[in-house]
């Protein structure tokens, strides 16, 4: 399937860009009309990949993130966040609600998370060369009272 | 984000404003722990009437403040929470731990 629309978007993996990030992909995806619970659900989970990225891909230096967004014609809309950091050596693991190798402050749901906003989710990660996370999410149709 | 402090001998008012993520965390942990550690007050709330947006990183913040709260011997409640959040929290397990009450 072809998508109709898409964008990209290249930035630091500074914290402040979380906030820029989970704002621009969400002002993209309102072209689809989704309801506010709907683009909730696209922040959060754009929010939890980039921080990702940000504490675990790049832990001591700054990297890039790039963020692809496509939107389909069945209100659907793809994204893909990935950075080129240190890669997850285990991926089933990492994905497990509440493991976190970092402990402290971090809860270890951000996989959690993006699961439970999102209607698929898929990881692909190389040690060392990087890591890409791919969410899909499908908007509810609309139905309008005057048609 | 903003962070209010409010206090009384039996409890600590956290008020958080804005936007909860992993960026703004740090500055709300420093300020809320400040104000727990010097009170010990038995009781802490953290207020998240004017909270607009939280990932994960909230969970987190709830869970560290928690455990400080719970290494002297004082409970945590967290209120005004919207449904949304209310459901990450409760993802977390952190009604097991912390008292959750959502917005009226």
């Amino acid at each position: 399937m072809k998508p109709i629309n898409k964008m990209i978007l290249k930035t630091d993996s500074r914290s402040i860009n979380e906030s820029f990030a989970r704002i621009c992909v969400s002002a993209f995806a309102a072209q689809l009309d989704p309801d506010i619970e709907e683009l909730s659900d696209v922040k959060t989970a754009v929010s939890e990949a980039v921080t990702n990225c940000i504490v675990h891909a790049y832990p001591n230096k700054v990297g890039e993130i790039i963020i692809k967004v496509f939107i389909y014609e069945n209100r659907t809309v793809k994204i893909s966040i990935k950075d080129k950091g240190r890669g997850i050596e285990d991926v089933k693991k990492a994905m497990e609600p509440l493991y976190t190798t970092l402990g402290g402050e971090r809860a270890g749901l951000g996989f959690a998370v993006m699961e439970s906003f999102c209607d698929r989710i898929s990881v692909k990660s190389t040690v060392g060369k990087g890591t890409t996370v791919n969410l899909t999410k499908i908007f509810a149709s609309r139905t309008y009272e005057n048609e | 984000m903003a962070v209010k402090i409010s206090s009384s001998p039996m409890r600590v008012t956290v008020s958080l404003s804005g936007e909860i993520d992993h960026h703004n965390a740090a500055v709300i942990r420093m300020e809320a722990d400040e104000a727990i550690q010097s009170k010990l007050a038995p009781n802490v709330r953290l207020d998240f009437d004017e909270v607009t947006f939280m990932d994960s990183s909230a969970i987190g913040f709830v869970l560290g403040r928690y455990r400080i709260v719970e290494s002297y011997g004082g409970n945590v409640e967290v209120i005004n929470l919207t449904r949304r959040q209310f459901a990450m929290m409760k993802l977390a397990g952190l009604e097991n731990v912390v008292k959750l009450k959502t917005k009226k």
